[in-house]
């Protein structure tokens, strides 16, 4: 008996690493979403040892150099210093901490709300439950994100973590929104009926047979969100409603160097363009998940 | 009867559509007896998966009752008792979207016996192994998923589903309509071991004539939410009464001369199944029907025992008092 139940399970895992091997060769073919992936492990690599890594780990703080200050890009400094004579390049790697941080809080704190009311909607259609959950969903769908999220980070003393509420309260949303349509077709499929027609409970149904079904399209819209959240909270760190100075984030850093323009253009210019490459390499990285996930589902 | 397992009486499921009302099962009475294995034949849209919901629970019927074991069922899985859960159990069509491609097939045979909880923790893997055997799938099936399974060995897992939970009463949807021949040979004789072995009592939704023929102890022909002729399976197929089951059989593909011969004559079969949006007045088959008689356009016939075990639904046949 035990040698028979150890068989199998050396043969379950033998399966989940050829189901494994399978998906990373979908992912694979793809080779932008290849390079997308790499480029976001450099710069998760780069945010987590930036004090190791950077030339002068000094800068991201409150530092003034001012015979350094507004020098162009140089082999000392390869993104220029800013009007204080700060290093640049050495801000925009700690700049990526903020955003990254930023991107992975928000994601973990408005997924989890928004697949629960999701899967509860699209479980209940048709009840006063459904309706009281979209339509509060739709009130805030209604609204832009980006507006909405404003006013909230507004009403707030500027700091990271209220940029971070305030963005979390606007995007689960949209996670309650995917969650519902997968969870309203899956509920017309029979494996749903079987359970209900066997008795297996509310929580059963919802979180081990719907739930697992909508992981793909929820992976993947949370990899192209990261991208999105950064963009939101790099706009208001921008207005000024984020991190403050000195700490060094990516959109202060653009709001501060666009006073500069268009003499001074690395300090705005390279910040943008490290969002620019942050965001690409997540857009990247979600479409050859798209690719994984779709094929997987055939 | 004492036997009955399961008794329908006059039940009709209507959906509401924007077209109009449909009249999806429209007034049948059938009674199922234990251990039998009870073949419900149609066209497809002749209500006979609605008819087979409705016994599940999955549908509430607009009218009329269902009884198992005389207790009434016709509420609708929710208001059912565990028990009811336990006993009754149903099989469908397409063996790809019944079994969750995220579940492997432990944690699919695993659900029915856990929530019935008829297995203590340590004997649970036991009896899932022991389904499996039951099916004759290999062990090593267990943490396999349903996508890695062909069609045929798809729906063993759904019957090792369905039985797990020991059921007396199992409703069978068109269980091998979705699969090759050859599976479904297979599947059939898997699925009478079973009912040999546990005593159960099948509901076989079906629209295959020869299969009937060889695994029902009784069949029941619909047409348009209504039922035709019941009658036991050897009297059915030997002297059919109703035109339309005539027409049906007649219309079976066969090889040999010799089938040919036990064939009813041939009638060539005229029309389609109208819609059951806008059922035509009187019987509801008289536009296809070759024996077409004045009353047929006019009234609705009603249900004739012929003998105790046939009973025609047609015109050309009075009532015996």
């Amino acid at each position: 008996m035990t040698n028979r139940n150890s068989f199998i399970n050396i043969f379950s895992k033998t399966k989940r690493r050829r189901s494994f091997s399978r998906g990373w060769y979908n992912f694979s073919r793809n080779p932008l979403s290849v390079v997308g992936m790499i480029i976001l492990l450099l710069i998760i690599f780069a945010a987590i040892f930036a004090p190791y890594i950077t030339p002068f780990p000094e800068h991201a703080g409150a530092f003034t150099n001012f015979r350094e200050a507004s020098k162009p890009p140089s082999s000392t400094y390869i993104f220029g210093t800013d009007s204080i004579g700060r290093d640049i390049f050495t801000r925009v790697i700690f700049g990526y901490r903020f955003s990254l941080i930023l991107s992975i809080v928000v994601l973990a704190l408005s997924i989890p709300p928004g697949v629960i009311f999701g899967l509860i909607a699209g479980y209940y259609q048709g009840t006063w439950i459904e309706i009281i959950i979209m339509r509060i969903t739709d009130v805030f769908i209604a609204v832009p994100p980006f507006v909405l999220a404003l006013a909230v980070a507004a009403m707030l003393s500027p700091n990271l973590f209220n940029q971070m509420m305030a963005i979390s309260f606007v995007w689960w949303t949209w996670y309650c929104r995917l969650v519902y349509t997968m969870t309203t077709s899956l509920c017309h499929e029979d494996f749903v009926t079987e359970a209900k027609l066997v008795g297996a409970s509310k929580t059963h149904i919802l979180f081990r047979e719907i739930l697992p079904n909508c992981m793909g399209p929820i992976l993947t819209k949370m990899t192209l969100d990261m991208g999105l959240v950064i963009i939101v909270g790099s706009s208001l760190s921008f207005i000024g409603l984020g991190v403050q100075p000195p700490k060094s984030d990516l959109g202060t850093m653009i709001a501060e160097g666009a006073r500069r323009l268009p003499s001074e253009w690395w300090a705005a210019v390279f910040p943008a363009i490290a969002i620019i490459v942050v965001i690409l390499a997540f857009n990247l990285l979600g479409d050859g998940l798209k690719d994984v996930f779709n094929i997987e589902e055939v | 009867m004492k036997d009955e397992i399961l008794t329908i009486k006059n039940v009709k499921k209507f959906f509401t559509t924007p077209q109009g009302v449909v009249r999806a099962v429209d007034g049948v009475s059938l009674s199922v007896k234990k251990g039998e294995t009870f073949g419900l034949i149609g066209e497809s849209g002749s209500g006979k998966s609605t008819l087979a919901y409705v016994v599940a629970g999955i549908y509430i019927p607009t009218q009329g009752s269902i009884y198992f074991n005389k207790q009434d069922i016709g509420k609708g899985y929710r208001k059912r008792s565990k028990y009811l859960k336990k006993e009754i159990r149903i099989i469908f069509q397409d063996p790809g979207s019944s079994l969750n491609p995220r579940r492997n097939i432990k944690q699919i045979i695993e659900l029915p016996v856990k929530v019935h909880n008829t297995f203590k923790n340590n004997h649970k893997n036991q009896r899932v192994e022991e389904l499996l055997e039951m099916v004759e799938l290999p062990i090593n099936y267990l943490y396999k998923y349903p996508q890695e399974l062909g069609g045929g060995e798809k729906q063993m897992v759904a019957i090792a589903r369905a039985i797990a939970t020991e059921p007396s009463l199992v409703i069978l949807d068109e269980p091998t309509s979705a699969l090759d021949v050859s599976i479904q040979a297979k599947i059939i004789k898997i699925l009478m071991d079973l009912q040999r072995r546990n005593n159960l009592t099948y509901l076989f939704i079906t629209h295959d004539l020869s299969l009937m023929r060889n695994i029902a102890s009784r069949v029941a022909i619909m047409y348009l939410g209504k039922v035709c002729e019941v009658a036991n399976t050897s009297e059915f197929f030997k002297k059919p009464l109703h035109p339309y089951t005539q027409m049906l059989l007649s219309s079976i593909p066969v090889l040999t001369k010799e089938e040919e011969l036990l064939k009813p004559q041939k009638i060539v079969p005229v029309g389609e199944i109208p819609s059951p949006v806008n059922v035509p007045p009187g019987c509801s088959f008289h536009f296809r029907c070759s024996k077409k008689m004045d009353i047929c356009s006019q009234k609705d016939p009603e249900m004739v025992e012929i003998s105790k075990t046939h009973i025609v639904r047609c015109h050309l046949y009075k009532k015996i008092d």
